[in-house]
Parts: C-alpha cells; sequence; structure tokens
C-alpha cells in the first residue's frame, strides 16, 4: 500500500497526459490542462523544499562549527535579505528586491560565469596535451569555431596576399558558419535523436511502475 | 553619493572579490561565493511566489476580478503541501504522493514533446535532397546524413562495434568530435562574451566614479 498509491498515482497522471495528445476532447483535454497547471505549481513548492534544506544545512555547519561555518551567516543572510526585501516592499522594478537583484546578483552572477572561461580553457589545455587524431580535431573545430566569431579571425585571413580580394574575404567566418551548421548538427542530432529515445524509454518506465528510484529506491 | 553610485560600487566590489579566485582562495572570494548563494536562493523563492503561486494558485483560488473562486486549486495546494512534509521523518509518505503526480506528469510531457521535437522534428529535418544544389551542397548535406546516421550507429550497443558497425562507428565518434569541439568553442566564446561585459562594467562603469579616474576611460 505504501508504494500502490504513488505507483498508481503515477500511471494515472501519465497516462491522462498521453492520452489529451491522441483524445483531444473531453474529459482528457480538460484533465490535461488541469494537471498541467497543477504540476507547476506542486513543482514550484519543491523550490521551498530546497530553500528550507540550504537553511538547515547552514544553521547545522554553525551550530556545530564545521569547515568555514564562518560564512554560513552570510548566506542565510543573504537569503533572509532577499526574503524581506521581496515580501516587504514587492519585486517591482526600483524597489530594494529589483535594486539588489540588478546591483548584486546579475554581477556576481555573470563573474561566477566568467571565471568558468578560465577553468574550461585550463582543463581543455590538458586534455589537449594527452592527445590523439581525434582531439586534435576537437581542438581544431574548437579554434576555427572561436575564431570564426571575433574579428580577428578574418583580420588573419586578410593579411594573406590576395585573399580581401578573392571571392571568400571572410572565410574564417564561413569555415566557423559551415563547421556549426553541418558536423556540428549532425552531431547534435545523433545525441538529440539518442537522448529523445533515453527519455521516451525512461518515462514509460517511470508511468509503468518499472522504475521506482524516485520513490525512495525500493523495489 | 547617490543609489546609483552605491549599485555600481557594491557590484564592483562582489566582482573583483570573486576575479580575485584567479590568484587562489581567499576570504574575500568564499564570503562573495556564499552571498551569491543566498541571494540567489532568496531571489528564485520571491520569483516563485510572485510569477508561478500567486497568478496560478492564489489569485484563481481566490477568484480575482471577474472570475469565481475555483476550489478545484486546493488539490494542487494540498499536494504541494505534501511535499514540504518532507521535512518532518514521519510525514515523508505524504510526499511521495506529491512526487508522484510530479514523476507521472512530468513523465506524459516530456514522452510526448521530446519525442516530438527531439526525435520526430530531427528526423524530418535530416530527411533531405542530396542532389540539385551544386557540389558544396550535396557534400554538406551528404556529411549530414552520413554524420547523423553514423552517430547514431555509435550509439547503439547492442551489436558490438565490429566490422561494418565498428567503421560506421568510428565515423560516428569522428563527427561527435567535431561537434564537441564546436559546441566547446561556442561555450568558450560565451563565457568571454560575459568577462567582456564585467571588464567594461568595471572600466567604464565604475572607473569614472573615482575622481582620479574620471576621464580616463573617455
Amino acid at each position: 500500500m505504501r508504494l500502490f498509491v504513488p505507483l498508481f498515482m503515477t500511471f494515472i497522471c501519465g497516462m491522462i497526459i498521453i492520452l489529451q495528445f491522441f483524445v483531444p476532447h473531453r474529459p482528457f483535454s480538460t484533465l490535461g490542462e488541469r494537471l498541467t497547471d497543477w504540476y507547476m505549481i506542486v513543482a514550484s513548492a519543491a523550490i521551498f523544499l530546497g530553500a528550507v534544506n540550504l537553511l538547515q544545512v547552514h544553521s547545522a555547519r554553525i551550530r556545530f562549527r564545521q569547515k568555514n561555518w564562518q560564512y554560513s551567516p552570510v548566506v542565510i543572510g543573504g537569503f533572509l535579505v532577499m526574503m524581506a526585501a521581496g515580501f516587504g516592499w514587492g519585486v517591482a522594478d526600483g524597489r530594494p528586491f529589483d535594486w539588489m537583484f540588478q546591483t548584486m546578483v546579475v554581477p556576481m552572477g555573470a563573474t561566477m560565469f566568467s571565471l568558468l572561461a578560465f577553468f574550461v580553457a585550463s582543463a581543455a589545455f590538458r586534455a589537449f596535451r594527452s592527445s590523439n587524431w581525434r582531439a586534435t580535431l576537437l581542438l581544431v573545430s574548437a579554434f576555427i569555431v572561436m575564431l570564426g566569431r571575433v574579428p580577428i579571425g578574418d583580420v588573419i585571413w586578410r593579411l594573406i596576399p590576395g585573399a580581401a580580394a578573392s571571392s571568400h574575404p571572410n572565410l574564417v567566418n564561413e569555415i566557423a558558419e559551415w563547421i556549426m551548421q553541418v558536423p556540428n548538427m549532425a552531431g547534435q542530432r545523433a545525441v538529440m535523436i539518442g537522448a529523445s529515445l533515453g527519455v521516451v524509454a525512461t518515462s514509460l518506465r517511470m508511468i509503468f511502475g518499472i522504475e521506482r528510484s524516485y520513490l525512495g529506491g525500493s523495489d | 553619493m547617490t543609489m546609483e553610485i552605491v549599485g555600481i560600487w557594491l557590484g564592483a566590489l562582489l566582482t573583483l572579490a570573486l576575479y580575485s579566485f584567479l590568484y587562489r582562495d581567499n576570504p574575500f572570494y568564499k564570503f562573495t561565493e556564499h552571498l551569491f548563494v543566498g541571494m540567489s536562493a532568496g531571489y528564485w523563492v520571491i520569483y516563485n511566489i510572485y510569477n508561478v503561486l500567486i497568478p496560478n494558485l492564489w489569485d484563481r483560488l481566490v477568484g480575482t476580478g471577474d472570475a469565481a473562486p475555483d476550489m478545484m486549486m486546493i488539490i494542487p495546494a494540498v499536494l504541494g503541501l505534501f511535499m514540504l512534509a518532507r521535512l518532518v521523518p514521519k510525514g515523508a509518505g505524504l510526499s511521495r504522493i506529491s512526487l508522484a503526480m510530479i514523476v507521472g506528469t512530468g513523465a506524459g510531457l516530456s514522452l510526448v514533446t521530446t519525442f516530438r521535437t527531439n526525435c520526430l522534428s530531427q528526423v524530418e529535418g535530416t530527411i533531405i535532397a542530396l542532389t540539385g544544389a551544386g557540389t558544396g551542397q550535396f557534400l554538406s548535406n551528404l556529411i549530414l546524413v552520413v554524420g547523423v546516421v553514423c552517430g547514431l550507429v555509435y550509439f547503439f550497443f547492442s551489436k558490438p562495434h565490429r566490422g561494418v558497425i565498428g567503421g560506421a562507428a568510428n565515423t560516428g565518434i569522428t563527427v561527435l568530435m567535431v561537434a564537441f569541439g564546436a559546441s566547446f568553442g561556442y561555450t568558450v566564446m560565451a563565457r568571454i562574451s560575459l568577462l567582456i561585459g564585467q571588464v567594461q562594467f568595471l572600466l567604464f562603469e565604475w572607473l569614472p566614479t573615482i575622481p582620479i579616474f574620471r576621464g580616463l576611460t573617455g
């Protein structure tokens, strides 16, 4: 019974959603719409679970003086300040919540992601050192795409005598575009088709109760 | 000092604190990193409340404007509360019901939509005429078709990769390596453009707020 109710619910919800695509009439269409709306609301409750978990983890860090516990009040403080600003003054443009988001969260997010450029570059350098011809192919492909996305790529090409007057004055950019449109698309399509078949198989396993790990791992 | 200047200084100091990690791990970086985690979590909770829960649950439950209250919305509200029951060890069973609803609906939605967009549309896009558009286009189309087929053969593990299948799988790996290289280059460029944006912010917005640097950056 402990597993029957959730498994039955998964089956019913999954089947209603699938059937509404094949039978777009009542009752499946209305049930499908309802379920899709409810899905968004119930799934959004998970973010509260994550927030409470974050607070629990950092409170425990402070209580037990775990490693780097001094920074945990910063996490909790940042979280509470944003919550207070959101609840207290709303989220409209120019309000404290929006001001903190624009002046603090946005620059921090952009900087964090831009830091990845350095780490990706250093990881790539290490990967390319253990080279075989396919790794070299990967490197060349990445290099051309990067060069084709910046003006210096075509500037370098035009330094070659006669290149600027040729029928391909922007050859580096053209090659980069071709790589993106042809071999890259072929590879991406193969990955997408393979992954989508995996999604279909996993979804069916979940709907029919074969895959139950999301309920706690027991069979 | 206006709020705009305060905002620019806050953004600049946080940016510099995060970039200090390029030298080595340090307390300024750790402080800012933790602040980012806390503020981002707070942002997403508030965003969720104002953009998902209030318009889709609360407004419909109480009936705003001419709309009558929709009592059926009590069901997702209760299921949402069940989800939070996971925080209480004895109530973990209730959260399974909410989880089952999410998993079932999500599986049903992703089954059909992913199959349509990521499988059928991609297969349709690959079935193209090879001839009739010049040698260059013919070669490009041929590489596209052969690349997709060989890439799929590489992902087919039910047969050993030997003989013809092995050859096709090898071609598939080559196409995939070019694709991964292109994606890698594209990702690096996206990160670099973020870096350029932040450097421009420091140079053209923050530095001019310091009197001795005013006018230096144009």
